[in-house]
């Protein structure tokens, strides 16, 4: 720090003004308790999450070790009941949760196969081809599909969408995989648009420079330098919206028909982990085997959700140091 | 490239390149590729903000003729079949107000630890950024479930054995509980707005203001949080857009089809905006007298949930600007 | 110092804002409760809320409040300790009663009766067949009967459409026309009731079935016990006389005998003043002795 005269206006902490050593003290100490009650804050989104696993997680361990629980559905019931049924109310209950996964799955790569390349088109846009007035209105506009709730999407797709389908594609059910699965893509294309046009925005103007330079055209410039670069910033999009659209839920509830078919069809209907959830919790008894499967279930979407997070980041954080090695 | 492609290029004649600020500038425009990919993402934009307008103006055409100052302000009749829908407005707004109180605070604090006191290779501010990138990812119905396993059946449980004797006061769903599980599920939105917003603080104000003599802990309440108020507000109003939009995580946790008084204690159960929807969509006794309620109330959350998004990139874009011309 | 006093005051402020005037019970004598929660079926989730109004516009001072979610979910709350009053489209099964006795400190399951509805068969209103054995509904909700030409309708594929699992409806029909086998994997669950009528309403090769109250815009179709029975089309009369073969009670479930203000309210919804109302909401009133 430089050096004040002791003749400016401002009374400065000279040496011949020193504060009290026992004011120093107290300053010191109560900087120590606002670090420590900041620190302390901060973590509870640790504890958050852990709590989150904890909780979530102690009410399925039963499943694992309970001879109780064993009478009515075992872990290894969980995926091999033959025909791969799940109808936990029944005389014979049966907990096959392939049929759930299946259809999130189905659900998930629908979605991701309408809003990926309108998102990412629509990114590219708006980082370089728009002019910066439309800029400012296309991207708020764009962002503020993200203010629409996924309930209010859920019910335009169940009250006016499922029809305008099966009128076009003559599907057999009216609510079936395709109608959630455009549903789910309107609630995920804020999310990659935002991330995949943050990604454009980051690749070095001296890039798209020196492409030019050297006499490459901008459609060229754009699919061989531009877009490698901001592959690793789309790809982390590409695993947020996918991640988004697992674990969305009233999407699914109003659009998919939710019936526990086990198939390939995108015309007949499905249902997800996070649907069966939250429609059979309402009525499990605590503590019962249906209930511990619930909550499984509920677990087992944290760590996919969670794990689908991890590898996304290691493949990015891959992407970016070839990108960088390729670079020198 | 194409040969012709090429000898196009070399032909050109241009001016002596200078970087181009955008890559379409009018000179390219003939090229029919450079064509096909602006007409193509530019078809792409119009196709997403053809969404948003469909479903705008659907919601809108549906709900404009229900919308009239009966609705807001009176309580739900007949069934569901008349009147209005002021306790779920009114269960929405006490909702969301709990739910910021508690996670502004929080999130504030998080991200003044992780920009201005965490050290530069700190493990613990990785586990905090680790984390929060985390909780963004979970799936609203899994915080329903923490909610009722955590909230309810054991913080509320024990609450009740401790001060109540047993009965159950707090070991039910109700507004605490929904509200500070939506807190949780909103944290990440506030936490990266601010970050965001501290990071835009110039550092010479933090070192001007620690040169005059004050503590840090004086520089950031009383220099960087002043100056980072826009970004603070646009994640706090963010949030509680959010927060007024989710169903699943209310779903056990507090929401209620029809109550006959309005929540005003912590411990009760309220009626919800989008709740309400979800019920009338797949509940309602008959499906066509209640559609234009269903619509109305629908065009009402999301009025709601529109200007506050509205309001908040607002905020962001001017204090985006303001920085800018700061700089 | 100041920190203590934050803390207290804080607990003195949370202690402010929790009503304690329990919303929920366990067994035992409790003080008169004045405000009562009312939670289950959703085929009488309307009903329930009707009573619910109308009591309270006659009874000031009591408070109300009813939610859906089906009749498991009811039978759950009452088992958790979470509702008063149960509303319920189907019995309590006796594992039911068991988890409410170990549950509930030794409750019993009390039943009331309530009324009285006729599940119907939902069809579109285009739909030409005429009428349908019950025998043949089982087969197909079980999936063995696949196209509407093997009951005597046009070519084409049947749709169905159902409740969730926790509904009473469900269990209802799964009990009495499947005789207790699984519905078909391809069976679509729907939330409420509504949400079937709506389907039905937009799918011409569709099927459900639900309570008699909801059928708006859309077919109910007469039922015949077997293929030489005469078929019967669900009304006041054939529910309360017991001729259409698939009509059934609904309940009121109470752990233990209702007491106080809670017993006054299952009185009046019994006597002539609500069953009254009843008829207003679609369903039938029970059958004087």
């Amino acid at each position: 720090m430089t050096e004040m005269q002791s003749s400016e206006a401002l009374p400065l902490a000279t040496e011949d003004k020193a504060p009290k050593p026992s004011l120093v003290r107290t300053s010191r100490l109560g900087e120590r308790i606002a670090e420590g009650a900041v620190k302390f804050v901060a973590l509870t989104s640790i504890a958050a999450v852990l709590l989150i696993l904890v909780f979530v997680g102690k009410e399925a361990l039963p499943l694992l070790y309970s001879s109780e629980m064993h009478q009515e559905v075992t872990p290894g019931a969980l995926v091999s009941v033959p025909g791969h049924v799940w109808q936990p109310v029944s005389e014979t209950p049966k907990y096959d949760v392939l049929p759930l996964f299946v259809g999130s799955l189905k659900v998930t790569l629908v979605a991701l196969l309408f809003a990926v390349p309108l998102s990412v088109a629509a990114a590219i846009f708006v980082a370089e081809y728009a002019p910066k007035k439309v800029r400012e209105y296309i991207k708020p506009a764009i962002e503020l599909l993200a203010g629409v709730p996924s309930v209010v999407v859920g019910f335009f797709a169940l009250v006016v969408m499922a029809s305008w389908v099966q009128r076009a594609f003559g599907t057999e059910h009216r609510l079936n995989t395709l109608v959630a699965g455009i549903g789910l893509s309107f609630a995920i294309c804020p999310v990659v648009f935002t991330v995949a046009e943050d990604a454009l925005r980051a690749v070095p103007g001296s890039y798209r420079a020196a492409a030019m330079a050297l006499g490459s055209t901008p459609s060229t410039t754009l699919a061989r330098v531009i877009l490698p670069a901001a592959a690793p910033g789309i790809a982390a999009a590409i695993v947020l919206g996918f991640g988004r659209a697992v674990g969305e839920t009233m999407i699914v509830i109003l659009a998919t028909g939710n019936a526990a078919i086990l198939d390939g069809s995108l015309g007949h209907s499905t249902r997800t982990i996070t649907a069966t959830i939250a429609q059979e919790l309402g009525e499990v008894v605590v503590g019962s085997p249906h209930y511990r499967v619930l909550f499984a279930l509920g677990a087992i979407l944290f760590l996919i959700t969670f794990g689908v997070n991890f590898l996304g980041e290691r493949v990015v954080m891959r992407m970016r140091r070839k990108l960088a090695g390729a670079a020198k | 490239m194409t040969r012709t492609q090429r000898s196009h290029v070399s032909s050109s004649g241009a001016s002596p390149p200078t970087p181009p600020r955008r890559l379409a500038s009018l000179r390219y425009a003939s090229r029919v590729s450079d064509r096909t990919f602006f007409a193509l993402t530019a078809l792409a934009c119009l196709v997403i903000i053809a969404m948003l307008v469909v479903i705008v103006g659907d919601v809108i055409i549906g709900g404009s003729k229900t919308l009239s100052w009966e609705f807001i302000s009176k309580a739900p009749e007949q069934g569901m079949m008349k009147g209005g829908i002021f306790p779920a407005i009114f269960g929405t707004v006490a909702l969301t107000l709990l739910m910021t109180l508690a996670a502004v605070p929080a999130g504030v604090a998080t991200a003044v630890y992780l920009t201005e006191y965490a050290p530069q290779s700190s493990s613990v501010a990785r586990w905090i950024r680790v984390c929060i990138a985390n909780l963004a990812g979970v799936p609203s119905i899994v915080f329903g479930l923490f909610g009722l396993g955590f909230f309810i059946s054991t913080v509320g449980h024990a609450i009740d054995s401790a001060a109540y004797g047993g009965r159950s006061v707090y070991g039910q769903p109700c507004l605490l509980w929904a509200s500070l599980t939506l807190a949780i599920l909103t944290l990440p939105v506030v936490v990266v707005s601010t970050e965001e917003a501290l990071r835009a603080v110039p550092r010479e104000l933090r070192d001007a203001s620690l040169a005059v003599g004050a503590t840090k802990f004086q520089t950031v309440t009383r220099v960087v949080l002043p100056e980072a108020l826009g970004g603070i507000l646009t994640g706090s109003i963010l949030a509680v857009s959010r927060g007024a939009g989710e169903v699943a995580p209310i779903l056990f946790t507090g929401a209620a089809y029809f109550l006959p008084y309005l929540p005003t204690k912590l411990n009760d159960q309220f009626m919800n905006l989008g709740y309400h929807v979800y019920v009338l969509a797949t509940q309602s006794p008959d499906v066509d007298k209640t559609k234009p309620l269903l619509y109305g109330t629908v065009l009402v959350l999301l009025t709601l949930t529109f200007l506050l998004n509205l309001v908040a990139v607002l905020i962001r874009a001017r204090t985006r600007r303001r920085a800018r011309a700061a700089l | 110092m100041i920190k203590v006093h934050v803390l207290v005051g804080l607990v003195a402020l949370f202690v402010a804002c929790t009503r304690d005037n329990p919303q929920t019970t366990t067994t035992g004598a409790q003080a008169d409760k004045t405000s009562f929660t009312v939670k289950g079926s959703d085929t009488m989730v309307i009903l329930g809320q009707r009573w619910s109004e109308t009591y309270m516009k006659e009874h000031a001072g009591i408070t109300i409040q009813v939610t859906g979610g089906g009749s498991g979910t009811g039978i759950a709350a009452l088992i958790n300790g979470t509702t008063d009053i149960c509303e319920s489209s189907r019995p309590m099964e006796t594992k039911e009663k068991d988890d409410l006795k170990a549950k509930q400190k030794g409750a019993v399951a009390i039943e009331t009766k309530v009324a009285l509805d006729a599940l119907a068969v939902y069809v579109n209103e285009k739909n030409t067949i005429k009428e349908i054995a019950i025998p043949d509904l089982a087969k197909i909700y079980k999936g063995e009967i696949k196209n509407w030409k093997d009951v005597g309708g046009k070519d084409a594929p049947i749709v169905l459409y159902g409740r969730e699992n926790n509904s009473g409806t469900y269990a209802y029909f799964k009990e009495h026309v499947l005789e207790k086998k699984d519905f078909a994997a391809a069976v679509q669950t729907l939330a409420g009731t509504s949400a079937v009528v709506n389907a039905i309403k937009g799918d011409e090769k569709g099927i459900g079935y639900g309570g008699i109250a909801y059928l708006e815009g859309i077919r109910a179709l007469p039922v015949k016990k077997d293929a030489a029975a005469p078929a019967i089309a669900p009304s006041l009369a054939t529910a309360q006389d017991g001729t259409y073969p698939i009509s059934r009670f609904l309940y009121f479930y109470t752990a233990g005998e209702p007491t106080g203000n809670i017993k006054k309210f299952v009185d009046w919804v019994v006597s002539d003043a609500g069953q009254k109302i009843i008829a207003d909401v679609g369903y039938y009133p029970l059958p004087k002795k």
